[in-house]
């Protein structure tokens, strides 16, 4: 984890969210435990439970008792429409910013958009 | 969560200095504090009193709800690895072990055993014989088998390299993962040592400057950047830490009152990222450092 980049329980939600995003971590698979979680980023682990329960919280995940924690169903597509809906703020707000600093109008970023051939 | 062991309005005085000046805090059951302050700060001193090494100048401890010094009930559940920590000298690695096992109820025989493994150190060897590294090991080895419901480490890796440091903090995460228990770590290697941490004890010049939840303190303060203007216009709303400045621009660490996050940051015109715990540390003893030296201390206000 990057200890330079605020909360760890946060990190460690992201990278599970991630993980349900891309696919990797199934619906109703089972999620690392803190235990688990907290020897391979060498956290606390402590700071790794509150990284899953704040996933419970947010119905990301849910516990059963006594084997441990599941992705619950609907959640890919739940992390989806947030991430969706935070995507201007994060990714278009800080592309404008670098935008107008450069002189570069919006005219031009669309043609730029447009012309985006992934070098992938 | 309760506490093992709690300090409350703690002054030591030797013959010449104050080393704690009414220090009151707690260590948590079942959480790892990490320890933290400069030199001389009193971070040993600390450890000594709670470990019933030494008996405060004023105030109270209390370990396990009792007083801890010449209390058996009490130091048989303390574990405390000091410093350079020193074995008779016709001990081999296997004397002090086996010695530590007899004096710890928790002792994990299994555990020391991997641990020397672990290790690579020699049973065989005289203790006298070892590398500074080695011995800091032998107490590493004893701090974790002794599984001790308080185990202390005061500078723990005097002498170790990257790759034991390493082998040191992942076997604590491991052990203490399968068997909570009061950890107390004193460092310098913030940086190594921080994501292990679950709490927090800043001392500085023999005061409590922080005694907060490691994940609250990573939220708690940003390093923003901006024209001078802009950044003293931001600090002031909040409390600044440390400024440099350099043509115009400035460069602030800056404790954010609750509430406040980036986002007030970046409002405010200026870029920003999070400040991590080693940069918090040295920013709060940096910011003591230089109100010590604006403000007459106590000594002048008297000769006065």
């Amino acid at each position: 984890m990057n200890e330079d980049a605020g909360p760890i329980f946060r990190q460690v939600a992201g990278e599970i969210e991630n993980a349900i995003v891309a696919g990797s971590l199934a619906e109703e698979s089972q999620a690392p435990s803190s235990n688990e979680l907290a020897a391979f980023h060498r956290i606390n682990p402590a700071t790794a439970a509150k990284g899953l329960n704040q996933l419970v919280a947010d119905g990301v995940l849910y516990k059963r008792r006594g084997v441990g924690m599941f992705v619950a169903t609907g959640a890919r597509e739940q992390l989806l429409k947030r991430r969706r809906s935070e995507f201007a703020d994060q990714y278009v707000r800080p592309l404008m910013t670098e935008a107008q600093k450069l002189g570069i109008s919006p005219r031009e970023l669309t043609a730029m958009i447009d012309h985006w051939e992934d070098p992938r | 969560m309760s506490a093992v062991a709690t300090v409350t309005d703690v002054t030591m005085r030797f013959s010449d200095h104050t080393a704690l000046d009414r220090v009151s805090t707690a260590f948590e059951q079942d959480a790892i504090t990490g320890l933290l302050g400069r030199n001389g700060a009193g971070k040993t001193t600390l450890m000594q009193l709670v470990t019933g090494h030494r008996v405060p100048t004023s105030g109270r401890i209390e370990v396990f709800a009792a007083r801890p010094s010449e209390n058996d009930d009490v130091l048989r559940r303390i574990c405390f690895i000091k410093e350079g920590q020193k074995y008779p000298d016709h001990f081999r690695v296997k004397d002090a072990l086996g010695y530590a096992a007899t004096v710890f109820e928790n002792w994990d025989a299994d555990l020391a055993a991997a641990l020397l493994r672990d290790f690579d150190l020699p049973a065989k060897r005289s203790v006298k014989k070892l590398s500074r590294g080695m011995n800091s090991a032998v107490g590493i080895i004893i701090g974790l088998a002794s599984r001790a419901p308080l185990t202390l480490f005061d500078e723990p890796y005097l002498g170790l390299d990257a790759v034991a440091r390493q082998l040191f903090y992942d076997r604590l995460l491991a052990d203490y993962a399968e068997h909570p228990r009061a950890i107390v770590l004193s460092t310098h290697l913030i940086e190594e040592i921080a994501p292990l941490l679950e709490r927090v004890l800043l001392i500085d010049r023999g005061r409590v400057l922080l005694d907060a939840d490691a994940e609250s303190l990573r939220g708690s303060a940003l390093t923003v950047t901006g024209p001078t203007g802009k950044v003293s216009a931001f600090a002031a709303r909040h409390e600044l830490l440390h400024t440099e400045t350099l043509g115009g621009h400035s460069r602030a660490v800056v404790r954010l009152r609750s509430g406040a996050d980036g986002d007030d940051a970046a409002a405010a015109g200026l870029s920003w990222e999070p400040t991590n715990l080693q940069q918090l540390v040295v920013a709060m003893s940096l910011h003591t450092t230089a109100a010590a030296a604006a403000a007459p201390t106590d000594l002048e206000e008297v000769s006065r």
